[in-house]
């Protein structure tokens, strides 16, 4: 235990440093950077290449091309979103990608690293020597560099009404107020523990983007993490419309052209698994 | 019938027209003093970007119009009553 100690203290101090060191990526910086000598000497520089598709919307008939940046990791956050941010703050200003909340919860920063679709908020940058290569989502219309087109992945999920709907006079577990206004519709333990697993989901588009069958049908099929969603308002004990819900994703397309490839629940940055809730759809419509 | 009207087009060409017919009839959905103004804007968005693609550049051509289709979306909206160029 004793040993350990310090090794630790040491951990913790250097991670103080590396949050200083990100602090200096921003543009005014040098003045105010609280002696970085030190905490800079102690690491070597780490050159890692990153390969990052490049397309302006400005100048259309220039072909997409991989711009090559350079970066020494050892001064950069640990994440592949940090680098983005240095590289756009320090190299190249013109670099285009959204994020925001840079800790995986909002689905802004979903891209194609390294083979894969995630999250940069989240995805380590490998020590590696060999470049990281960073596309945008794969098959969607790209608007500037790694910014994808996500509107007809929005229309979709909108038109599986991903909205609490009810029907007067269905018998219902509500906690009413003093003046009969309806203040919660209450669901048991056993019922909410049914969302888990669904409720997650920050609809990036990775699971959609990797699936071979929404490659192909976009235009028909519905996709992951649509269906998910859609199962999610299917299974919820508060809402009345299960019947029209699950008739609203009858046909060949909508829901069948999946084909259980899975890729949806291999690259889900959140860890869920889209491809069990659109079977679990696909047996409610075989039994309903 | 003349040569350009029984020339075959390829289905982007028809995209491209198709766009720029649904702009101007959406342009006459304006109020009238204002018209004059949209169909100038539909013509000059159009020529803007006509020298300057191969016609071959397909993918170049694509992006355009997929702009312009979301571009008209917002434009239709009744509430848009002028516009200046």
């Amino acid at each position: 235990m004793q040993s350990l100690l310090p090794s630790f203290r040491a951990a913790r101090s250097s991670v103080a440093a590396n949050a200083r060191r990100t602090l200096a990526t921003a543009a005014a910086a040098p003045a105010v950077a609280p002696t970085p000598a030190a905490s800079l000497a102690a690491k070597p520089a780490l050159m890692k290449e990153f390969q990052i598709y490049r397309w302006d919307p400005a100048h259309p008939t220039e072909k997409p091309r991989l711009q090559t940046y350079k970066i020494d990791i050892n001064q950069c956050g640990p994440m592949v979103l940090d680098a983005l941010i240095k590289i756009k703050n320090e190299i190249d200003p013109t670099l285009t990608f959204r994020r925001s909340c840079r800790e995986g919860i909002c689905g802004s920063c979903a891209m194609n690293i390294a083979g894969g679709n995630t999250l940069a908020c989240i995805a380590k940058i490998p020590r590696s020597n060999d470049s990281l290569k960073i596309y945008p989502l794969p098959h969607m219309y790209v608007v500037k560099d790694l910014v994808p087109d996500l509107s007809h992945f929005y229309a979709q999920y909108k038109s599986i009404e991903p909205f609490l709907k009810q029907k007067p006079g269905v018998a219902q577990n509500k906690n009413i107020g003093p003046n009969g206004e309806i203040k919660e519709n209450l669901q048991t333990i056993a019922d909410r523990q049914k969302l888990d697993g669904l409720y997650e989901c920050i609809l990036c588009a990775c699971c959609s983007t990797s699936c071979p069958s929404y490659w192909w049908n976009s235009d028909a099929y519905l996709g992951p993490a649509v269906l998910m969603q859609a199962y999610r308002w299917i299974i919820d004990s508060r809402d009345h419309t299960r019947a029209e819900r699950l008739a609203a994703l009858q046909g060949p397309f909508s829901v069948f052209r999946c084909h259980t490839i899975m890729n949806c629940a291999r690259t889900c940055p959140k860890g869920l698994n889209p491809g069990r809730a659109i079977a679990e759809i696909k047996k409610m419509m075989a039994s309903s | 019938m003349s040569a350009a009207a029984t020339r075959r087009l390829s289905g982007l060409q028809r995209d491209v027209l198709h766009l720029y017919r649904a702009s101007l009839r959406a342009a006459r959905t304006k109020p009238a003093e204002y018209r004059a103004n949209w169909t100038t804007f539909v013509q000059h968005e159009f020529r803007k970007t006509m020298d300057m693609h191969a016609v071959r550049d397909a993918h170049a051509i694509e992006h355009l119009v997929r702009v312009g289709r979301r571009r008209l979306e917002t434009l239709r909206n009744p509430a848009i009553k002028n516009v200046h160029t």
